[in-house]
């Protein structure tokens, strides 16, 4: 299918376009605690993708440099000094993977979602709209693994994939993969669900009666009504993409020290320093895990927030009875495309 | 992992297709209907699992690979029949299964069914203590969110929960080993009890497994202690990443439940804001919030192996990291089969749970 330029939400037919992108409109129309989780959000993330955009420029060595000029590191340094914030048993910079450890996660998101957002429109669209028995069989498969711990599909996707350990790229995409494996479900249930209401609106017919084709129908149709939730969907399982890769990581599934930084890998060498005291080597990528996945989940939710009108925060703060359900607003939404 | 979109994903939208049609069938023919569809849910699992673990290879070269010369290899994999086509075996696994034999873990010759229950039990344990946790702590703080809704509290309480949901559960839990068992020495740093109180236990007359329980059994109060003493961290770990969830939850559907005119005469009519929130509001909030408690049951079980690796809880978390590391498939699927029955079981539960409750659940 052709993929066309990802559809902004209508917030107004009127408002320019860059008013109309998600997270704009979602700031414009938020207020006070709301705005500020938003913000802090928008902060974290941007934080977190400026760091793996400039690590190269920002971490003082390498993530598998275990010796400069001044001949090898020490090993489980303290905090301080030439190595910020201490060295790992290994011998490794602390700092240096940290920072490093934000490109690997950034990379693994991209993959993972957006091969899950790929396959799961696709068969979301085609499920919804074609019904049938396809329809039924595709339904149980997603539920089956829906309902499945993530992080063991993950695992087994893992074996599969790469056997266990791997190089950069091969890590990467294993990882990725595993993920978007557990993913695809949640993109499949919401597109379809979206799809088949969608099917049984006015423009659809209207468009069969005039002979659009299926496909047609599908693409451009009901494709940019069905995918307004996408953003939302993203930023919840950007965040989860990091916690399955750390839990890989952790339970020996991660990639390679030698080949990436990667935080869950960090971790798991962590727990043998704990029982003698040494809280640096795991506390630090602890913290990049639990900033990136706060920032990223305060942006989603604020999104989610914003887009139920029962939750919204109201710019009037009187009685407490919820805002009533724009109807108007949304019957325009649907219809402005 | 389910967690943070709004509307808990009930079964009616898709595998019911059949319950739908049934309408005015009555919760029998219901019970029914939802107890037939495990089975399809098991069988594509154990199908998915079984394929995709043999696209790599045979289970016998992914665990001695390279530790045995290479005819004493081949001479495995014909006793075990690996060299047969894929189908063939996988049809002979499907009638093990159908009788209860998973076969025996390549690295330590155990039968699986036998790994199973041993460290089944202490799962259980495990994830018994952080249920109870995640509903002490989430539903209480739900409720206060709610009431104090864009308020401090509120603010506070969302936080508190972002942050429960964004820490790994190994991260927290090396936090808390840090501080309660190697700062302040107050609680064990790892295990499930002294090797003393672990022996007296194990010793018992027909053990469950699930330490407090046989120790209680026993009457052993020294040992009872010392469990306790060694389940609080893991507990707490586990327990507080689901909290976050259930405090999100309780929240969202007490402020939907809230909003509405039955408790605006409740409190016309005098009754306290105490009684509103946690009785006329909360039980309507209550069926979403089972739905969701039943797929966390998925979330805490992959969190379970992540807890049980950080305090070498000798559960089948910590064992499927140890076949993992040791590439010993045979388990690995066996532990896999066994969570997904699990699961399924679960959601079959929970779906009748709701269905009791709500009658309009059923149509």
């Amino acid at each position: 299918m052709s993929i066309q330029a990802v559809p902004v939400p209508m917030e107004s037919p009127r408002a320019p376009w860059y008013r109309r992108l998600p997270v704009v409109s979602h700031f414009n129309k938020s207020v006070g605690l709301q705005r500020g989780m938003l913000v802090a959000g928008l902060v974290l993330t941007g934080l977190f993708v400026l760091t793996a955009l400039f690590a190269p420029l920002l971490a003082p060595y390498g993530f598998s440099q275990l010796s400069d000029a001044d001949g090898n590191f020490p090993t489980q340094q303290a905090p301080g000094g030439k190595h910020l914030l201490g060295t790992t048993v290994g011998g490794y910079d602390v700092l240096s993977r940290v920072i490093w450890g934000a490109q690997t996660a950034i990379l693994v998101i991209v993959v993972a979602v957006s091969m899950s957002i790929v396959i799961g429109v696709v068969l979301g669209l085609v499920s919804g709209y074609l019904g049938g028995w396809l329809d039924r069989i595709l339904v149980v498969i997603a539920d089956a693994v829906y309902a499945f711990p993530s992080l063991l599909v993950a695992i087994v996707m893992a074996i599969v994939i790469s056997g266990g350990q791997s190089s950069l790229i091969g890590g990467i995409f294993a990882a990725g993969t595993a993920i978007t494996l557990v993913f695809i479900p949640q993109y499949f249930r919401v597109i379809r669900a979206e799809t088949v209401r969608l099917k049984a609106e006015p423009f659809v017919e209207s468009a069969k009666v005039v002979g659009a084709s299926n496909i047609r129908i599908m693409t451009r149709h009901i494709y940019r009504n069905a995918t307004r939730t996408l953003p939302l969907i993203f930023t919840l399982n950007a965040s989860e993409a990091i916690l399955t890769l750390a839990g890989l990581g952790f339970l020996g599934f991660g990639i390679e020290p030698s080949s990436a930084a990667e935080w869950g890998f960090d971790l798991n060498k962590a727990l043998a320093d704990t029982t003698s005291g040494i809280w640096w080597t795991g506390l630090f990528p602890g913290l990049a895990i639990v900033l990136t996945v706060v920032g990223l989940t305060l942006v989603g939710e604020s999104i989610n927030d914003l887009n139920d009108p029962r939750l919204r925060g109201r710019k009037s703060t009187g009685g407490s009875s919820p805002a009533p359900v724009d109807n108007a607003a949304i019957a325009t939404e649907v219809r402005a495309s | 992992m389910t967690t943070l979109i709004e509307a808990p994903p009930t079964d009616a939208d898709g595998l019911l297709p059949a319950a739908k049609k049934s309408s005015g069938g009555g919760l029998g023919q219901y019970i029914l209907v939802r107890f037939l569809l495990i089975f399809p849910t098991i069988f594509i699992l154990v199908t998915m699992v079984f394929f995709l673990m043999r696209i790599t290879g045979d289970p016998i070269t992914a665990a001695m690979g390279g530790r045995l010369p290479a005819d004493q290899l081949q001479e495995r994999i014909l006793a075990a029949g690996y060299d047969r086509p894929i189908l063939v075996q996988y049809f002979e696994y499907l009638g093990q299964l159908a009788t209860g034999n998973f076969g025996r873990t390549l690295t330590d010759n155990r039968a699986v069914v036998e790994m199973l229950t041993t460290y089944g039990s202490a799962t259980l344990e495990l994830s018994i203590n952080a249920l109870l946790v995640a509903l002490v702590v989430g539903i209480p703080l739900g409720m206060v969110a709610a009431h104090r809704r864009d308020k401090a509290p509120d603010a506070v309480l969302r936080v508190f929960a972002i942050l429960c949901y964004a820490t790994p559960v190994f991260f927290a839990g090396m936090l808390l080993k840090l501080t309660f068992s190697v700062w302040l020495g107050w609680l064990p740093v790892a295990g499930r009890a002294r090797t003393s109180s672990e022996l007296a236990l194990t010793s018992l007359e027909a053990p469950t497994g699930i330490y407090w329980l046989d120790a209680l059994r026993s009457g052993n109060m020294a040992a009872l202690g010392d469990v306790t003493a060694h389940a609080v961290l893991p507990a707490v770990a586990l327990g507080l990443l689901t909290a976050g969830i259930f405090l999100r939850l309780v929240r969202t559907n007490v402020i939907g439940t809230l909003g509405r005119d039955y408790i605006e005469a409740g409190r016309s009519r005098g009754v306290s804001e105490y009684r509103l929130v946690t009785k006329h509001a909360y039980k309507p909030a209550l069926i979403p919030i089972i739905t969701v408690m039943g797929l966390q049951i998925a979330v805490m079980l992959g969190g379970a192996v992540l807890t049980e690796k950080t305090f070498e809880w000798k559960g089948l978390g910590f064992q499927l990291a140890n076949y993992l590391t040791a590439r010993d498939f045979v388990a690995v699927q066996g532990i896999v089969v066994l969570l997904a029955i699990i699961v399924a079981m679960t959601n079959f539960i929970v779906d009748i749970i709701a269905a009791l409750i709500d009658p309009r659940v059923r149509y």
